[in-house]
């Protein structure tokens, strides 16, 4: 056992981080990040012509075929890659839905001349595509959603409500779900398009979060306009493109990283004095320091076990499915028990060592249950797909979508 | 990136692992648990044969010379079947003792011995209540002689030979030795005690003027004992590890079979997501556990740091695995005849035998702390 690169990704390894040096700007500082947010127009710009950069050096997208503009690498060169590029300062997060997920999509539905048209442009950040799925009344049952699309003469008209959209604001295309026949039950009656996002009628709010950010929006669809030629597979056919997009979206790979960890909180353990000393003494806060030490070790080594397979060119095994049920809880608490370190001080955003960022964790943690995924959802998927329990009972599963709660 | 074991490990643990569904099946556990014996014997050679006692003895010492690697991956298919036989003991702990502080004549004279079978060793470090520490040890060591009582000790009558925990004189930890003692003397005597565990036996061990050396240095004891114990709970780990997966299964298996209000249990999110929470800790604690097993093998700096992650993670897995898959088969889980007791016994034997989770979390954070300073 090593956690040694082979000898192709050591030399993988060395001309990226060369071409890396050469084009960006290294971190001082493990926590800097220029992650993508809704209101920053200015990194944007910085993003595409980073991104441009990129797929113009042949980085952009590592395991696409050669053709739409990728390497034909391995999935451990584009671990590699991404590896390399979290040491610097360089602005990420604005393509990876529309690079990981809608063009996937395209690739396996779209016709060779939409391929040429639109592939090429995402590639080098002159594009930005969104994936409209969630509803206000379709989240973890997103089947359920109910923006329709209807036939007029050769094309379709759409109408209905989409959140949860992730740069709606800033993209220029978006693939979307849309319930073409009400009639049947709610699985069967889906179709996928893909449209221009600035068309008439496309409306896009953003979501203030609880956090304070606006990472997402909601998208309003008041009669629009797609070609039928844009549709995304055949019309009833929605849920099965659909879950070509989902299926990438499980294959990207990651951690939320730059947060405070456990050296913070040993850090604040031995900076705060308790009745019987410093707390880093107190067994108690030593017995929680140890069991998030340990998940924090298992989540990091349980990605090496991931990668290890990647390596291997084998189809990793279902273990990094645990990953967001423990990221998550311990996310949100740990930062809750930062903050009662500080006793009432916890609460302050000012003054405090840390309380700023072990508050984001604990605000951010109660986002992070949810997203992509919930706790609930994702040990449904562990239990119905690696142990081999049957799924839930639908009641909905026979019954028309437009009768649904009729009863 | 290579965190995986080789081919050749996983066809040993496909090996052990088939010797043990056919030899090993849980009515063998059971008939141990009900009976007298001391252990499966018949299990116990089948194991020998196929040279498991000897895998990661150098050659110079009639072992096959292997790495832990191959023991961990032969520990985990031992907690997998809870086999009633002297594994954890003999080829954990006191190989590993001997390997680690055994002079060359005592690893000449015991080493051969315990590839081949013909010897059994265990250790003996408790004496009655309170956890050991180095002002509790009433155990004497002075003139070659050992007087003292230990209790539990695992393997107490199976055993050939015990190390034992012994004050020798000294202060503070310095003044604990681990000796070596040959249990086949008049001067022990062996008594069976009942334990939570009835499947693994258990003995307190009364010494009288019996025949005794020093095992590595005078007043290394309580050092050699820490060491001793990073490295046994990295095994520890993967038989817990094992265990809590055969848990985990059985639990799944009858919650596809038991049918409750019209469907089976199985298929309720309250059963879903428990096993799921199982699932999860049983990979956390795989993770944790190789890191352990390869730093083990690299004799690393971080193996304290890793051995105390392991054996934290696996001990939290197999005793939520074990206490659930009881609950997952209501009240049929709770009778004697049903195989989920095994598991529910040895998790908790498991837990206890190296100290429990509470001084691992305790000596985890030393071990951050010292790692952080350095």
């Amino acid at each position: 056992m090593d956690f040694n690169d082979t000898a192709d990704e050591a030399a993988f390894r060395k001309e990226v981080r060369a071409w890396l040096d050469a084009n960006a700007t290294r971190k001082s500082d493990d926590r800097q990040s220029l992650r993508a947010r809704n209101d920053d127009p200015e990194l944007l710009k910085k993003a595409k012509e980073w991104q441009d950069k990129k797929a113009k050096a042949g980085y952009a997208r590592i395991t696409w075929p050669k053709e739409f503009g990728g390497r034909g690498g391995s999935p451990i060169l584009q671990v590699i890659y991404q590896q390399e590029e979290a040491n610097y300062l360089v602005p990420l997060g604005f393509f990876d839905i529309g690079l990981g997920m809608c063009i996937p999509t395209m690739m396996a539905y779209a016709t060779p001349e939409q391929l040429k048209r639109y592939v090429k442009p995402a590639l080098h950040g002159q594009e930005v595509w969104c994936q409209l799925f969630s509803e206000p009344a379709a989240g973890s049952d997103v089947a359920g959603i109910r923006t329709k699309a209807e036939r007029d003469g050769e094309g379709w008209v759409i109408n209905g409500q989409k959140v949860w959209t992730s740069g709606a604001h800033y993209c220029d295309y978006g693939i979307i779900i849309t319930r073409t026949d009400p009639n049947v039950p709610k699985h069967a009656g889906l179709t996928m398009f893909f449209l221009d996002m600035k068309s008439p009628g496309v409306e896009v709010r953003p979501i203030k979060q609880m956090s304070g950010g606006a990472n997402f929006n909601e998208v309003f669809f008041t009669d629009v306009r797609v070609p039928d030629s844009q549709r995304l597979g055949k019309v009833g056919e929605g849920w099965k493109a659909a879950l070509t997009t989902l299926m990438n979206e499980r294959l990207a790979v990651g951690l939320p990283s730059g947060g405070l960890d456990i050296d913070e909180l040993m850090e604040l353990a031995r900076d705060t004095d308790l009745e019987d000393g410093p707390a880093i003494r107190n067994q108690q806060v030593r017995g929680k320091i140890a069991d998030w030490y340990v998940q924090q070790q298992g989540l990091k080594l349980t990605r090496y076990r991931t990668l290890t397979a990647l390596s291997k060119g084998q189809t990793p095994g279902p273990e990094s499915s645990i990953i967001k049920i423990v990221a998550a809880p311990k996310m949100q608490d740990m930062g809750a028990f930062a903050m009662e370190l500080m006793g009432h001080a916890g609460i302050m955003k000012e003054d405090v060592p840390h309380a700023a960022g072990f508050q984001a964790q604990w605000i951010g943690g109660a986002g992070f249950r949810i997203a992509g995924g919930t706790d609930e959802i994702l040990r449904n998927i562990v239990a119905e797909r690696v142990l081999g329990l049957p799924a839930d009972v639908r009641v909905d599963k026979d019954v028309a979508f437009n009768q649904l709660g009729k009863k | 990136m290579n965190f995986d074991f080789s081919d050749d490990q996983k066809l040993l643990k496909e090996q052990v692992r088939k010797f043990l569904a056919d030899k090993c099946p849980t009515k063998v556990v059971r008939r141990v648990l009900d009976g007298t014996e001391t252990h499966a014997e018949e299990v116990w050679k089948g194991l020998v044969d196929l040279g498991v006692p000897g895998l990661a003895i150098p050659e110079a010492y009639g072992g096959s010379g292997l790495s832990p690697l191959e023991v961990c991956v032969v520990a985990e298919e031992i907690g997998r079947a809870a086999a009633p036989v002297p594994f954890d003991t003999s080829v954990v702990l006191a190989t590993e003792a001997l390997k680690l502080a055994g002079s060359e004549a005592q690893k000449k004279k015991w080493l051969p011995a315990l590839a081949s079978g013909q010897a059994v060793g265990t250790l003996a470090i408790a004496e009655g209540p309170q956890p050991p520490k180095p002002r509790n040890i009433r155990t004497i060591y002075g003139g070659g002689r050992l007087n003292g009582r230990k209790v539990p000790v695992t393997d107490g009558e199976a055993a050939t030979f015990a190390i034992a925990l012994a004050n020798t004189g000294g202060a503070g930890d310095r003044a604990l030795s681990l000796v070596l003692v040959d249990l086949g003397q008049a001067a022990v005597a062996k008594r069976r005690i009942e334990t939570i565990d009835p499947a693994r036996k258990h003995a307190e061990l009364t010494f009288k003027d019996a025949t005794a050396e020093i095992l590595g240095g005078e007043g290394e004891g309580w050092r050699l004992l820490e060491r001793l114990y990073d490295a046994a709970a990295v095994y520890f780990a993967f038989a817990q590890v094992g265990g809590a997966e055969a848990a985990m299964w059985m639990a799944r298996d009858y919650a596809l079979q038991r049918q409750a209000f019209g469907r089976a249990i199985g298929s309720y999110q309250a059963i879903k997501h428990k096993l799921a929470d199982c699932y999860v800790k049983l990979e956390i604690a795989r993770s944790n556990a190789y890191y352990g097993a390869m730093m083990l093998t690299e004799g690393g700096a971080d193996l304290p740091l890793a051995a105390a992650a392991a054996r934290i993670a696996a001990t939290e897995a197999y005793d939520y695995a074990a206490k659930e898959n009881i609950q997952t088969h209501g009240g049929i889980g709770f009778t004697w005849e049903a195989d989920t007791q095994f598991h529910y016994r040895r998790s908790r034997l498991m837990a206890l035998s190296l100290g429990g989770p509470m001084a691992w979390k305790d000596k985890l954070v030393t071990r951050l702390e010292q790692k952080n300073a350095a």
